[in-house]
């Protein structure tokens, strides 16, 4: 646990924050694009019931990337989680009650044969899907804006701003990015899961308008922070290894700081570059006919959009716009380095094991989801 | 903080959180239950018990997902609604949320979807396999989210920073063999164990009263009569166990549950009945077993149970040095180096959190009368009927519980069960009962832990975010009506299940041309 000391270990555990996110979008993110085609792509129930199966084996083990999320941000940067969580309250609450709705219809849809009901519980599964993708795109957006708090000096923190003040053009903006970019990945994976046919044809489509719309969205996303006026820096030295006290550090306005690392250190353009490399290889997959050439395209696209994100804000987390000195960033908002270290611990043991068993049980449920399967197998939803 | 916003909020986490452990208990039990039902169909290799699985897999998959859907309100609801508590404990108590999340949920998780789908795409042993990992990852997942409770109730191995303005882990260890947290995580399950007996207990009598499914409904209950007879033993002889521990630790709790106003001579009698009235600070018409609780409670003739009067005058005490503490941090938040401060809080950092007691009517602690230090300790008492009643209808129906599974497994090893109509009649009316029991329990335990968030180190009042009270009346109005309707669903699916019984297990999904698979679907 002595191993590292505190600023590598805040270091260490921002990269595993986006590991957590860039393996949310990537996994959970295919599924909540597929939830936000359900209604689109299939019009039948038997359709429905294709697309359904294609996620319902492995979708909950997936959405563990968003729980843990929360628990993982809460124990390393409980700052984040305490700021963030209560400044977005109302949106929090419209996407947790969006999410409440995808497993009860995902396993209460095929309980009953009744279509009204069964159409029900699909604009269930479209809102568990498509409103999260919309919301969770809207946050960063917002993140990278700055949220209006602001700390007293017990640390208790005041949100200044209002539910729809989140809805400015960049955040929305953004949000539309989320959504295409999920809708582009969830395409992808349902080309992949079903059987050539009217929904593998559809979903096919879908690919190629998300593919294009995440391009020119997240294109004039990077020219927005470029030229628009948004982006802090921290004044003045500070200390990577000082205490957790983010009433400690000198921060500023400045318009376009969200591009100076990628001056300093070329390298991290990496990061914008694989998000439209990955877009143009879903893209090219998909007109190829190559289904996982093109869902390995926008996995890379997903990973590569999360981290330009991560990357641009760096050191920040979450910049305040109320009160610029109360931002939060790796070296002001996390646990203290025992618990860093413990954390790590436990998730080198675990982390893998997890991807492990992931891997495994995607292989259990491997193969097209076809019509033969719906009308004989008994487990399928 | 706008007034009423401390209730606004701690009504918003009780309704979540009981609600959620509304389907978490039988998710539990009934895992391990699935588990032994099927190692029965794996070593026997007899078709029935694979249908006994399946059915009773049925009905633990629509109970489940509520489960799953509620708990994901849980994780985020400390910092949506308790951002203050995260922000001041979040290096101790994030860690066994994210570790649970690394351990057990996602195994939990997982797994799920590969043992309702892979019935035909695994081996016999390889499915037995992935549901012990289900029942293992939600029992350890109960693991972790307890030791998080336990230690709001004992807050080992920590400490307050005044440079971070928050407690700090000082010996994770220690937060880890939490004796609370031991004791809660064997009884917690234990009882989430008899509520799943109770279930398949309760669903099998009912069969066999109308004759149906008899051949599933009898085997059914001779699992249910042996796990449940070892599972509500567990509950009683470990929920004394954390009675024990409390005398260390939460001597008020125990205390508030024996309306024991004042300490008694060793060894204490323990109430059966009376009328607690927090005025007199008496109890009317009292009925004591005499040496009970000292026995239980400090397990020697002349161990002395605590009494409230007496805990409220220690309170006192540690008010009036937490206030030095308070002072301390206050000069160090405006001069971090100034030693003689630094003196003073190591000496009375312990009583920081009583100090802050205060705060519900004082802006600064500092300026407290003795008058209002004297009120304050009168704070730490928490709801006495309320808690005095709870305790006594859990413990009731706790010993209840044995009795129906101890008759069970007598008929159960006499080949009775299936003739003896009025147990029969009884093992049904009991259905609702364990489900009573696990709402008081956690009433008894977090109702019993007011008015701390964290026992001794953050009042209740300091810890929520500063919310305005519209967007609470908001939250609370969305989750009371998506709740609501999910239950309502739920029940009827799960009635319906019920209804259609264990043949059905196997035409979920509907013919290919639509028409309904089983007609008695609601």
């Amino acid at each position: 646990m002595s191993f590292f000391d505190t600023e590598t270990l805040r270091f260490i555990w921002w990269a595993l924050l986006g590991v957590l996110l860039v393996a949310f979008a990537m996994t959970d993110g295919y599924d909540l694009g597929v939830g936000a085609l359900l209604p689109f792509v299939a019009r039948t129930d038997n359709e429905r019931r294709m697309v359904i199966n294609t996620i319902g084996a492995n979708w909950e083990g997936h959405q563990v990337w968003f729980i843990l999320g929360g628990g993982a941000i809460f124990a390393a940067w409980p700052l984040v989680y305490a700021v963030s969580f209560s400044g977005f309250y109302l949106a929090m609450f419209v996407v947790l009650a969006a999410l409440i709705l995808r497993p009860v219809g995902f396993k209460y849809r095929s309980k009953r044969a009744d279509p009204a009901w069964r159409a029900r519980w699909d604009w269930a599964l479209f809102v568990g899907g498509f409103v999260p993708a919309l919301v969770f795109g809207v946050a960063v957006g917002n993140v990278l804006l700055g949220v209006p708090f602001r700390f007293d000096t017990d640390l208790r923190v005041f949100y200044v701003g209002s539910f729809f003040g989140l809805f400015s053009p960049f955040a929305l903006l953004c949000g539309l990015l989320s959504v295409a970019m999920l809708v582009m990945h969830g395409s992808g994976w349902l080309a992949m899961k079903v059987e050539p046919g009217v929904v593998h044809r559809r979903a096919r489509l879908s690919g190629r308008v998300a593919a294009l719309a995440s391009l020119v969205l997240f294109i004039a996303g990077g020219a927005w922070v470029a030229w628009g006026d948004i982006g802090y820096r921290i004044v003045g030295a500070v200390d990577h290894a000082g205490p957790s006290n983010p009433l400690r550090t000198t921060v500023e306005a400045a318009s376009g700081a969200w591009l100076a690392n990628y001056a300093a250190a070329p390298l991290t353009l990496l990061a914008p570059v694989a998000g439209m490399a990955g877009v143009l290889l879903a893209l090219l997959g998909n007109i190829a006919r190559r289904e996982r050439l093109a869902f390995a395209g926008s996995a890379v696209a997903v990973a590569g959009i999360v981290a330009t994100v991560g990357v641009s804000m760096f050191p920040f987390i979450l910049p305040s716009s109320a009160d610029a000195n109360s931002s939060l960033t790796l070296w002001n908002a996390s646990s203290t380095g025992h618990t860093l270290g413990i954390m790590l611990a436990v998730t080198v043991v675990f982390l893998p094991l997890i991807l492990l068993y992931t891997a495994w049980a995607l292989r259990v449920m491997r193969g097209r989801v076809t019509q033969h399967d719906l009308t004989v197998n008994p487990d399928l939803y | 903080m706008e007034p009423g916003l401390v209730d606004l909020s701690r009504l918003q986490f009780a309704l979540t959180a009981l609600y959620h452990f509304l389907f978490v208990p039988l998710t539990l039990g009934m895992s391990f239950m699935l588990v032994i039902m099927e190692a029965v169909y794996v070593m026997t290799d007899r078709p029935i018990w694979r249908e006994v699985t399946r059915f009773w897999g049925k009905l633990f998959g629509i109970n489940f997902v509520l489960g799953v859907a509620t708990g994901l309100t849980m994780e985020f609801q400390f910092g949506t609604n308790w951002s203050y508590f995260s922000h001041y404990v979040g290096d101790i108590f994030g860690a066994p949320l994210a570790i649970e999340g690394l351990m057990a949920f996602f195994l939990e998780a997982t797994m799920v979807g590969v043992m309702f789908f892979a019935w035909d795409r695994l081996s016999k042993v390889a499915h037995l396999v992935v549901t012990f990992l289900v029942a293992l990852g939600s029992n350890l997942s109960a693991l972790w989210i307890l030791v998080a409770n336990g230690w709001m109730q004992n807050p080992v191995g920590a400490e307050f920073n005044p440079d971070t303005m928050r407690m700090e882990v000082t010996d994770f260890v220690a937060v880890l063999l939490n004796p609370i947290a031991q004791a809660k995580f064997v009884h917690t399950v234990s009882a989430g164990y008899v509520v799943a007996s109770v279930f398949v207990l309760g669903v099998s009598a009912f069969y066999l009263l109308r004759g149906r499914f008899t051949a599933v409904a009898s085997r059914s209950m001779t699992v249910a009569a042996a796990f449940g007879l070892a599972a509500s033993l567990s509950v009683v002889v470990l929920g004394d166990e954390s009675g024990y521990a409390l005398t260390d630790n939460q001597k008020m709790k125990l205390a508030a549950i024996e309306a024991a106003w004042h300490t008694e001579p060793a060894p204490a009698g323990i109430t059966l009945f009376g009328l607690p009235d927090f005025e007199t600070r008496t109890t009317r018409y009292a009925v004591e077993l005499p040496w009970l609780l000292g026995l239980i409670a400090t397990r020697s003739l002349d161990g002395q149970v605590a009494g409230m009067s007496e805990l409220v005058l220690k309170a006192q005490e540690r008010i009036t040095s937490g206030v030095l503490a308070y002072d301390a941090v206050e000069r160090l938040k405006k001069a971090p180096a100034d030693a003689a401060a630094r003196v003073q809080f190591e000496q009375h950092k312990r009583d920081l959190g009583y100090a802050l007691l205060l705060k519900r009517t004082l802006e600064d602690p500092r300026r407290a009368t003795q008058q209002q230090i004297a009120a304050a300790a009168w704070d730490t008492v928490p709801d006495v009927p309320l808690m005095f009643w709870s305790f006594r209808l859990m413990a009731f129906i706790g010993f209840a519980m044995i009795a129906l599974f101890a008759t069970a497994f007598v008929l159960c090893s006499l080949r009775r069960h299936t003739t003896a109509r009025w147990f029969l009649k009884c093992a049904v009316f009991a259905l609702p009962l364990p489900w009573i029991a696990v709402e008081l329990g956690w009433i008894v335990a977090e109702m019993g832990r007011q008015p701390w968030a964290i026992d001794g180190v953050l009042p209740t009042f300091l810890a929520p975010s500063s919310l305005s009270r519209t967007q609470l009346w908001i939250t609370l109005f969305g989750f009371t009506a998506l709740y609501g309707g999910l239950a309502v669903i739920e029940v009827r699916l799960m009635l319906a299940a019920i209804r259609s019984g264990p043949h059905a297990a196997d035409h979920d999904a509907p013919a290919p041309n639509g028409a309904p698979a089983h007609p008695l679907a609601v």
